[in-house]
């Protein structure tokens, strides 16, 4: 059944063209409407025990004997070369076991052209050195014995100053971060011809802040090199990939390294590669001989571990009196800070070149480089930013055509993926979602209360589009045990999103056995066999149809098995709900446990990997949002009333999990709405608000009712399970809904993030007094 | 600081979950890490360290207070209540019962702060309002956005200890 041979990946994400090798299955899809037993349930997660009994072990609560702390010493410069690092008052303080920095550390290679300690610093919390020693305290105290000289060098913060004349240069070809300096382009059709056959043409500036993730877990490890070996418990969001990156990095070969991630305090796509704590750690373990933790503080989480990239997009719309679109331009300059983190890119120009129909589009992209901690992705990267001004742009075009904004979104509705030249696999996707978020929300029966005082009340939507297809390679083993229960092994990871009892649904699902008689494990590169970092929102369908191909591999065994002494065709058998019967007959010939009791001890092992994407068509995923706010025109107080959100992401395996994934979602996007923001002082270039006092992530007090309207639009043509992602969708229209609702509430345009009370403010006072 | 490695610890006596531990304690060592790296209790969670989000909280004299903003001298031989004291033996307590339920939580890592916060709402109180059961959370964020389902998994807490007092 399982097949290897040579393949290439052409609708991966992000990974076209190259050449893999790929397990090839073959499994009849779940179809829209069949019956499933376990997938599809709301079941409870698998691991709720261990999360509210303060049990599960994330990988700060990783102890072993004899483990030191390690604390890191950062530049209070954005910029500077360092002349001398003198650490030895700190080594001789009672209790410091060991001090790395450019003066004595080895030279390991980081962010494609710095090291690991180097004599250049580039933003402020850029390291300079760390300490090892028996507590926190002592390494506390010994990081200020530590005397470094800086020769203090000019620096740009603020990206919109980063390409000006004179401003100085990060890097020797300058500070657009391409390989040659310039933007990247694409292009379909004519922009110039499509805004001359345009009776309306929108044009405006938007910016987007800086956000940052603030995982509630730090990043940060715990290393143990010992006797050759390297294990490293990482607050990682890819286990593989750090194990890859510290081997090279070490020069160690990757059987010697072994990575383990069991719970995750949040990552929000900033724990997707190996940061430089991991190699930090490893190198003061291999040198102390104990082992070594190293957590961030809360002030380097928000320096040092990425960031939501800060855009200024200027859009630029052009439409037919009838609201057809005939173009679509936009420049994006980005800062994407000082170093290249990898990782999933943030792809800003992707919405404006998918979400509607339109024959004329041109994006051009500015990355560019600035003093800055390194931007790296967060929840749907690039699309949160896009979104914010183009489902302005389009609300404001709605506005200008006096149309309906979801009657000008239908007028304009894509079929096809426009970049990819391919039709979706459900090109209906969008359309169910548009339908279920303005029925549940009443968008069309919509009646504003009579004004009264201050307070203005106003309603507002946004759409869009996002990957989260899944993609090979990914792989998954079932071992059916004596007693007839199932250890379904895989080396993914569950970063909070419920990775563990989603895969758990399938594996049972396919195995035909009760959900607590399969156990799922992961997080354990020593374990499991390969599995992509848990990013894009694609676990769920990389991993889904991996871990059903070895089930139906164990499960075909199995029914091999029972067939030969129950003298019946396997072909006829079929399992579920523990019992093996013979399809059309009467009750039951026997249990999965009887045939593994009589095999035992030989074990059933099955096998399965992820199969190739559909090449003639693209796998995307949609949705769209309604809010109602309140805005105090006073005072500039924003209230969300109320907001709808609907998401196609595929069948919906399990419906708890998918909601709490879009009220979540909606809850950080409030947050990007109206309060979260990097501030930057540009004239020192540090970081006002690095800790989560004056960083406002949204409480408890600040959740409007949030539904979600549930479309569960099964999408075979994706893969065999019909699930797609819904990690990221759901942030990624909801600062532009409520944006849209201020609009209609009170007729300012807030084109900047985060819409603060003095931002909307000084908007209505333009109003009501211009120039 | 102190530069001469000269640390001025001292014994004092925790009273945790029941149990007494003997702990040797440097004046500015708070309760939080006291309990992480002395005693290894890690259910309690240090996310900023300085009293913005609430993922330390615990019960001292049954208060809840931010572990992190507490000296562990100060907590010389007074009752500190931790998450790991609330389930009797792998039996959940009410409120952890409500968030598996209700689903009040992703990543998890912010829930011990969440279920100790409302533990000490519930032991002075047995029926709050909801309006209480939302100021009693007000102190601990959740990045994952679980707000919502933290808040239905405090009524439904109240629901089962009603349930539980009935018997």
């Amino acid at each position: 059944m399982t097949t290897m041979h040579i393949d290439v990946l052409r609708s991966g994400e992000g990974r076209d063209g190259e050449y893999k090798v790929v397990e090839r299955e073959h499994l009849p899809p779940w179809e829209e409407g069949a019956s499933l037993a376990v997938v599809g349930k709301p079941i409870p997660r698998v691991e709720g025990a261990e999360k509210v009994t303060g049990r599960a072990r994330y990988a700060y609560d990783v102890h072993l004997p004899a483990m030191l702390f390690c604390k890191v010493l950062r530049s209070p410069h954005a910029h500077a070369r360092i002349k001398r690092v003198d650490s030895t008052k700190a080594e001789a303080l009672s209790g410091v076991r060991g001090v790395l920095h450019s003066g004595n550390a080895p030279e390991v290679e980081w962010y494609r052209d710095s090291r690991l300690f180097d004599t250049t610093v580039h933003y402020v919390g850029d390291e300079v050195a760390a300490v090892v020693a028996d507590n926190e305290e002592v390494a506390e105290d010994a990081l200020r014995l530590i005397e470094v000289k800086y020769d203090v060098l000019p620096f740009v913060t603020d990206f919109t100053r980063a390409l000006d004349a004179g401003a100085p240069k990060l890097r020797e070809k300058g500070n657009v971060a391409t390989e040659d300096g310039k933007p990247k382009v694409y292009e379909r059709g004519d922009v110039e011809s499509g805004l001359g056959q345009a009776d309306v043409t929108i044009k405006e500036e938007f910016r987007t802040q800086a956000a940052l993730h603030n995982c509630m877990e730090p990043h940060g490890c715990v290393a143990q090199w010992e006797a050759g070996h390297l294990t490293l418990w990482d607050s990682t969001q890819s286990i593989f990939d750090v194990r890859e990156e510290v081997a090279k990095k070490l020069a160690l070969p990757e059987h010697r390294v072994r990575v383990i991630k069991q719970y995750m305090g949040g990552g929000f796509g900033s724990k997707q590669v190996a940061w430089k704590h991991t190699v930090i750690a490893a190198l003061l373990s291999r040198q102390t001989g104990r082992p070594v933790q190293l957590m961030l503080d809360r002030e380097a989480e928000n320096l040092a571990a990425g960031n939501r990239n800060p855009t200024r997009q200027r859009v630029t719309l052009g439409a037919r009196r009838d609201g057809t679109l005939t173009a679509i331009a936009v420049k994006i300059e980005q800062s994407v800070g000082t170093y290249m983190v990898g990782g999933e890119g943030s792809n800003t120009p992707g919405i404006y070149q998918r979400l509607y129909r339109c024959p004329n589009v041109r994006t051009e992209q500015w990355p560019i480089h600035t003093n800055t901690g390194p931007a790296v992705a967060f929840r749907a990267p690039g699309y949160v930013e896009a979104a914010w001004a183009l489902e302005q742009a389009v609300d404001m075009l709605a506005r200008e055509l006096k149309m309906d904004p979801i009657e000008l979104r239908l007028k304009n509705y894509a079929e096809t993926d426009q970049k990819r030249e391919k039709p979706f696999t459900r090109g209906d996707g969008l359309r169910r979602c548009y339908e279920a978020a303005s029925e549940r929300f009443g968008w069309r029966l919509y009646r504003r209360d009579a004004q009264s005082g201050s307070k203005r009340r106003g309603i507002g939507m946004a759409a869009h589009e996002w990957g989260g297809s899944g993609y090979p390679p990914a792989y998954a083993w079932v071992k059916l045990n004596a007693d007839g229960t199932a250890d379904v092994v895989t080396g993914t990871q569950d970063i909070g999103t419920g990775t563990r009892t989603a895969l758990t649904q399938i594996a049972a699902e396919e195995l035909g056995l009760p959900l607590d008689k399969v156990a799922l494990h992961l997080g354990d590169t020593a374990q499991g066999p390969y599995a992509p970092v848990s990013s894009g929102s694609a676990t769920q369908p990389t991993l889904g149809p991996a871990v059903r191909a070895a089930a139906a591999d164990a499960k075909r065994q199995l029914l091999e098995a029972a067939g030969t002494y129950l003298e019946v065709d396997p072909l006829k058998l079929r399992v579920q709900d523990d019992k093996v019967f013979v399809e059309g007959e009467a009750g039951h010939a026997t249990t999965v446990e009887e045939v593994t009791q009589r095999i035992a001890p030989h074990m059933i092992q099955g096998h399965g990997g992820r199969g190739p994407n559909p090449t003639d068509k693209s796998i995307r995923t949609f949705g769209a949002q309604c809010a109602e706010v309140e805005v105090d025109t006073e005072t500039g107080d924003v209230t969300v009333l109320r907001l709808v959100a609907s998401h196609d992401c595929g069948r919906i395996v399990n419906p708890t999990m998918v909601d709490s994934q879009v009220v979540g979602g909606v809850t950080q996007g409030i947050g990007f709405a109206l309060a979260e923001e990097r501030i930057l002082d540009h004239r020192r270039g540090v970081v006002m608000n690095a800790n989560l006092e004056e960083y406002k992530v949204p409480t408890v007090r600040d959740v409007p009712p949030i539904e979600h309207a549930r479309v569960d639009l099964p999408d075979t043509a994706a893969n065999d399970t019909g699930a797609k992602g819904i990690g990221e969708p759901p942030l990624i229209p909801t600062a532009p809904a409520i944006a849209n609702a201020i609009y209609d509430a009170c007729g300012v345009r807030i084109t900047r993030a985060p819409l603060t009370r003095a931002r909307l403010l000084e908007a209505l006072q333009r109003k009501d007094q211009p120039p | 600081m102190r530069t001469d490695g000269v640390h001025t610890e001292r014994a004092i006596t925790l009273h945790v979950n029941g149990s007494e531990y003997e702990a040797l304690a440097e004046p500015r060592r708070t309760l939080l890490d006291t309990l992480r790296n002395e005693l290894h209790l890690t259910g309690t969670k240090k996310v900023c360290d300085m009293g913005d989000c609430g993922a330390c909280t615990v019960l001292v004299d049954g208060k809840a207070v931010y572990s992190c903003l507490t000296l562990a001298i100060e907590c010389d031989k007074r009752p500190v209540a931790t998450i790991e004291g609330l389930d009797d033996d792998g039996q959940l307590d009410a409120v952890q019962r409500a968030f598996v339920e209700c689903d009040a939580f992703q990543c998890g890592f912010c829930t011990p702060g969440q279920v100790m916060s409302l533990r000490a709402l519930l032991n002075e109180d047995r029926a709050p309002s909801d309006e209480e059961i939302e100021r009693a959370v007000t102190g601990n964020l959740c990045r994952c956005g679980a707000y919502l389902n933290i808040i239905r998994a405090g009524k439904r807490a109240v629901e089962l200890l009603a349930a539980e007092a009935v018997k």
